[in-house]
Formats: C-alpha cells, structure tokens, sequence
C-alpha cells in the first residue's frame, strides 16, 4: 500500500520537490564547465611566467572577462549543487544537514560574487 | 514486510572497491576538492584587481614547492573530474553503460588525466621558462 495520493504519484517529484530540477542543473552546468575549463587552463598555460601588466590585460579583456565571469557563475552553482548531494548523503541529523548546505550555498554565492567583481574590476580598470 | 535483506549502498571499509568503486568515489573527492580549491582562484583574481604588490605575493605563495604542489594535486583534480564527469554525461545519455565499456572507459579517464596533468605543467614550464 502506497501512502502517496494519485497527485502526488503524477508528479513524480518525491519529498524534495525539485529533484529533477537539481539532477539537471547539475548537468546542464557540468556541460558548459567542460569548454570553460579547457578555455580557461589553456589561457593559464600560454601566460605561464608573463608579468603583471600582461596577465592583468589578458584577464580585462572584453572575451576573457566575458568568459571568466561565466566559468565563476557556472562553477560555483555547479559546485553548491553538488556539495548538496554529498551532504545529503552523509550528513543524517536534519538541522546539521539542512544548515550546512545552507552555509555552502551562501559561501558559494559570496565567492561567485567576490570573482565576478574582480574581473569587473581589473576589465573597467576600477 | 521484511526489511532485513535490503541491498546496502556501498560500504567503504567492507566493499571491495575495483575500477567501478574507485572512480565514483575519486569523483567525489575531486568534486569537493575543487569546490575547496575554488577559493584559491578567487583569491588569484582578487589578487590581480587590486595591484601588482597584491599579485606578486600571490604569485610568491603559488610559486613556493607547497603552492606548486597543491596547484599540480589541483591539475589532475580538475582533469579527473572534467574527464570522468564526460564519462558521467555519455552515461546519462543513456551510452557505455555496459560492464566491459564501464570499466574500460575508467581506464582511459584514469590515463587521460594523467596524461593530461603532466603535459600541461610541462607546457607551464617550457612557456614560463622556468
Ligand atoms: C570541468 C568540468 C566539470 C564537469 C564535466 C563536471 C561534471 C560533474 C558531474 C557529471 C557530476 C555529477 C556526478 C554524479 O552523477 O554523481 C559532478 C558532481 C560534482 N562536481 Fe563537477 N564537473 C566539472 C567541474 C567541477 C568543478 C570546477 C567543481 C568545483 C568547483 C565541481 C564540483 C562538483 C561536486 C562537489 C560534485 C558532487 C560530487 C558527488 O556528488 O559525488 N565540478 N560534476
């Protein structure tokens, strides 16, 4: 006997509501991850040993700013989501679980922002 | 109802871990590094917008043997878990999910990154001229 209504059994989302919806996020961001990282370590490589002006003008211009601040807001909501699924797995007293995934959700924000507004910075020369 | 026969999610100090085990649980643990690690990249960037001074003691920090050590573990952090989340995405597309495919698959990840992680400080090396 299942104690599930018929309504709840037709929409398929189970007690967290989004499951699908975090599943494919998860996804959707490790998809557009795989050409930001192999962009961005490649841009890492041919600037191996350049000076601080040469680095500065690589990271402030238009198509690497642009990119840079994707790779961050991809990367860190990617990361929020998937530090979720492991918590959830490991951590089993409700309120240690629900507060640490709320911390790293808020940390991983605040990281997003802070990298974002550095690009910023360095591409307005602020 | 019987509840006492039920299969048990892996159990990491009892279950013999091989290369299906291995690779699932170093995806984790890349994963997790790499969130940890993200910091450092912040803190590059950080670095860069507020001036030279800030950007040459980073690059002082990151250029010691325990920043280049910790910056080799993250290469090969990254390129495992970008290798192997390929391998995660063609499975979720529904492809290489057989036994045989699984297990070579993990292979090519595990060589590829190796691979990958060397040639690019190599390359960091041969372009920074150091
Ligand atoms: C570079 C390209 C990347 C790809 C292709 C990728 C792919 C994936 C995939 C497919 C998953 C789900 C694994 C599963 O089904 O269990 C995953 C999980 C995860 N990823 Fe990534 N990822 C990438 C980069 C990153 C980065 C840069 C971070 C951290 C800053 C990160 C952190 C995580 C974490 C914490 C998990 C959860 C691990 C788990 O549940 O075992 N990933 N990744």
């Amino acid at each position: 006997m299942s104690l599930r209504t018929p309504l709840s059994r037709a929409k398929g989302l189970g007690s967290a509501k989004d499951g699908v919806h975090h599943w494919w996020i998860e996804r959707l961001t490790a998809v557009a991850l795989v050409p930001l990282y192999i962009w961005f370590v490649w841009g890492l490589i041919s600037h191996a040993g350049a000076d601080y002006e040469t680095v500065a003008a690589w990271i402030g211009s238009p198509v690497t700013a642009v990119l840079l601040v994707l790779l961050l807001a991809v990367t860190f909501h990617h990361a929020q989501l998937g530090m979720q699924v492991v918590y959830e797995d490991y951590i089993h007293t409700e309120w240690l679980k629900l507060t640490s995934i709320v911390l790293t959700k808020f940390i991983a924000y605040v990281l997003a922002a802070a990298g974002i507004f550095a690009v910023l910075r360095v591409a307005f020369g602020g | 109802m019987q509840t006492d026969k039920r299969p048990l999610s892996p159990h990491l100090q009892i279950y013999k871990l091989g290369w299906t085990g291995i690779p699932s649980i170093l995806h984790r643990m890349t994963g997790v590094a790499l969130t940890l690690g993200s910091v450092l990249l912040v803190y590059w960037l950080a670095a860069i917008a507020s001036g030279p001074e800030a950007y040459a003691t980073a690059q002082a920090i990151f250029g010691s043997i325990i920043g280049q050590i910790i910056l080799f573990g993250f290469t090969f952090a990254l390129y495992y878990h970008l290798c192997n989340g390929i391998r995660h995405l063609i499975w979720d597309a529904g492809y290489g999910l057989k036994i045989e495919t699984v297990l070579r698959s993990a292979r090519v990840v595990a060589i590829a990154s190796v691979v990958l992680t060397v040639l690019t400080w190599l390359l960091v090396f041969i372009v920074g001229g150091a």
